[in-house]
């Protein structure tokens, strides 16, 4: 709908060592890059890829929980799962306006996106058998999620960081919500208890390589993390979750799926068992189960959506010519 | 006459819960993100609203039951709501269709429900008439968008108000048992509000190059358990986990 005309970040220029070297010492001196500054094309382009990817994964992950939400077990939980999936419409709005400080408009990040073009998250390529999987969702996927994020409230670009800062808040509530979800299953009949075990085992795995590869083979790392979008290895940000997220299973008495697992006082941290790259690398290409109805349901909601987009156009169209043929 | 403060109660809450279900059967559907947001939000002022109805039609008159007894236990022949809420979402122009009706009545519902003796429903009142506000706000200025957009989107809007305006008549049915309540001063009138309606309606469907609907008749049935077919659906999603579990506590 609309892209800000920027006086700088789309500007062309030629890309000295001098101009990189400036551009540098700045995010080693922890300013903020904003948006009117002039920026590398790799800078940009880096972030626009991972800012659109982050609010493709956000508007992707309301199917999988929307999927639920007209079956939730009781008034409150419908309440609650309402709530949820819409902060996580919000947390897509937001992104999608960062990225137009970038000069990329939502509407080409649509396109991308329902066209099969763009990235997002594969997780969200995973079928919610259950209302287990709502817990399971909070507790493991969002908190995965804020693992990755929360270092990004101290990324170097301006308006991704300040954007971060109310996702993550939320997202570290809907971590708490789901575990609460979890811990009532747990605590509840053989049946429920039955349920949130399953689920934990189908989510476990597909959370654990929310991080992406291994550190060796992650392609972008390096250049990220001297630019400081990104601050923390995925292998590092995996086992802080790892190492966070087993005492939580413990606790509720749920057994995490790795018979590998156990802790290691030399690291302080949690060995686990090998992860199935090969599923990632599968689901990453576009075989996840649901990765064809995801994107079906997005340009069905986007195209049916058409004509209701195309008379508020035209509404507005018509009263600023009105407006024009006043003055 | 009956006193069934119960019955009374669970016309109301029923109309809340089944519109706000239609509303959150949107999340992640809609034309545009915004609506993604703000479909699903009304839907959660209405839910709310049916539940503070349910947890006080569940504390009265020895019922003993909570809101989630009331919501997810009855059959559809026990549900009353009007027909109104029930109908499926068909597109965006039904939606915000219906949408504005509904609130629109419950707006001036709510504004006479401040006056009555009752203090719970004095407490709902103040709470959902700002809620209405905002609702009729939000689907007026779609009707009116709809209706002065495009020929496709005012052909739509038509279609939308030939499906649904022969259900809003009900809306002003006071059932014989509300008839002792209102008397009581518990209770506003839904009769009583018909022209103020037909007036608020009429003033933006002007905007909306909508003419008012003159035809006669009307589908009612709602308030007597007497349903469309599209009711026992909705329920039976939306109480499909609960009753699979029986006694669960979620």
């Amino acid at each position: 709908m609309y892209s800000q005309g920027l006086i700088n970040s789309d500007t062309q220029i030629e890309e000295s060592q001098e101009f990189l070297d400036a551009f540098q010492a700045r995010i080693d001196a922890e300013e903020k890059i904003e948006p009117n500054d002039v920026m590398p094309q790799a800078y940009k382009k880096m972030l626009v890829r991972q800012i659109a990817q982050h609010a493709h994964s956000e508007i992707v992950g309301m199917l999988p929980e929307g999927n639920w939400v007209t079956r939730a077990p009781s008034l409150r939980r419908k309440a609650a799962l309402l709530a949820k999936v819409q902060d996580e419409g919000g947390h897509g709005l937001y992104l999608y306006s960062a990225a137009e400080t970038l000069g990329v408009s939502r509407e080409e990040l649509t396109e991308q996106l329902v066209t099969g073009k763009a990235k997002f998250s594969s997780i969200f390529n995973y079928p919610t058998l259950s209302w287990a999987d709502i817990g399971a969702i909070g507790w493991l996927v969002d908190g995965a999620a804020i693992m990755n994020q929360i270092p990004l409230c101290r990324c170097s670009y301006g308006p991704y960081a300040r954007a971060m800062i109310r996702v993550c808040k939320e997202e570290s509530f809907h971590q708490r919500q789901g575990y609460e979800l979890m811990m009532s299953l747990a605590q509840g009949t053989e049946k429920q208890k039955q349920m949130a075990q399953d689920a934990l085992n189908r989510w476990w795995w597909p959370s654990v390589m929310m991080f992406g590869p291994h550190d060796a083979e992650s392609t972008h790392s390096d250049q990220s993390m001297r630019w400081k979008i990104k601050r923390f290895t995925n292998d590092d940000l995996r086992q802080k979750f790892i190492n966070a997220t087993v005492p939580q299973a413990t606790f509720i008495d749920l057994k995490i799926p790795d018979k590998d697992l156990r802790w290691n006082d030399d690291k302080e941290g949690y060995d686990h068992g090998p992860i199935d790259w090969a599923e990632f690398w599968n689901v990453v290409k576009g075989n996840g189960p649901m990765a064809r109805d995801r994107i079906t349901a997005r340009k069905k909601a986007w195209d049916e959506g058409e004509w209701v987009r195309d008379a508020a156009h035209a509404y507005a169209e018509k009263r600023r010519a009105e407006k024009i043929a006043a003055e | 006459m009956s006193s069934n403060l119960t019955q009374a109660l669970l016309e109301l809450a029923d109309d809340n819960l089944i519109l706000g279900h239609r509303l959150s059967e949107w999340c992640g559907h809609a034309p545009m993100l915004e609506e993604d947001l703000a479909l699903p939000n009304m839907g959660l002022d209405l839910i709310g609203t049916a539940r503070t109805l349910y947890s006080y039609a569940g504390t009265i008159e020895s019922n003993n039951k909570s809101e989630d007894d009331l919501a997810f236990l009855r059959d559809e022949r026990e549900f009353l709501n009007c027909l109104l809420v029930e109908r499926p979402n068909v597109n965006f122009a039904h939606t915000v269709l219906k949408q504005l009706y509904f609130s629109t009545f419950m707006k001036l519902y709510w504004n006479e429900a401040l006056n009555s003796k009752d203090e719970i429903i004095v407490g709902v009142a103040g709470k959902a008439k700002k809620e209405m506000s905002y609702h009729i706000r939000h689907s007026g200025e779609w009707v009116i968008r709809l209706g002065d957009g495009t020929t496709e989107s005012n052909k739509k809007l038509l279609e939308a108000v030939d499906a649904l305006h022969i259900y809003t008549n009900e809306l002003f049915f006071d059932t014989p048992n509300n008839i002792y309540f209102i008397k009581k001063d518990i209770l506003p009138s839904r009769k009583a509000l018909k022209s103020k309606w037909e007036k608020e309606i009429n003033s933006i469907f002007k905007m909306a190059f909508v003419p008012y609907p003159e035809f006669e008749g009307e589908l009612s049935g709602g308030r007597l358990g007497l349903h469309g077919e599209e009711l026992g659906h909705l329920l039976a999603s939306m109480q499909s986990v609960h009753r699979a579990h029986p006694g669960a506590k979620w």
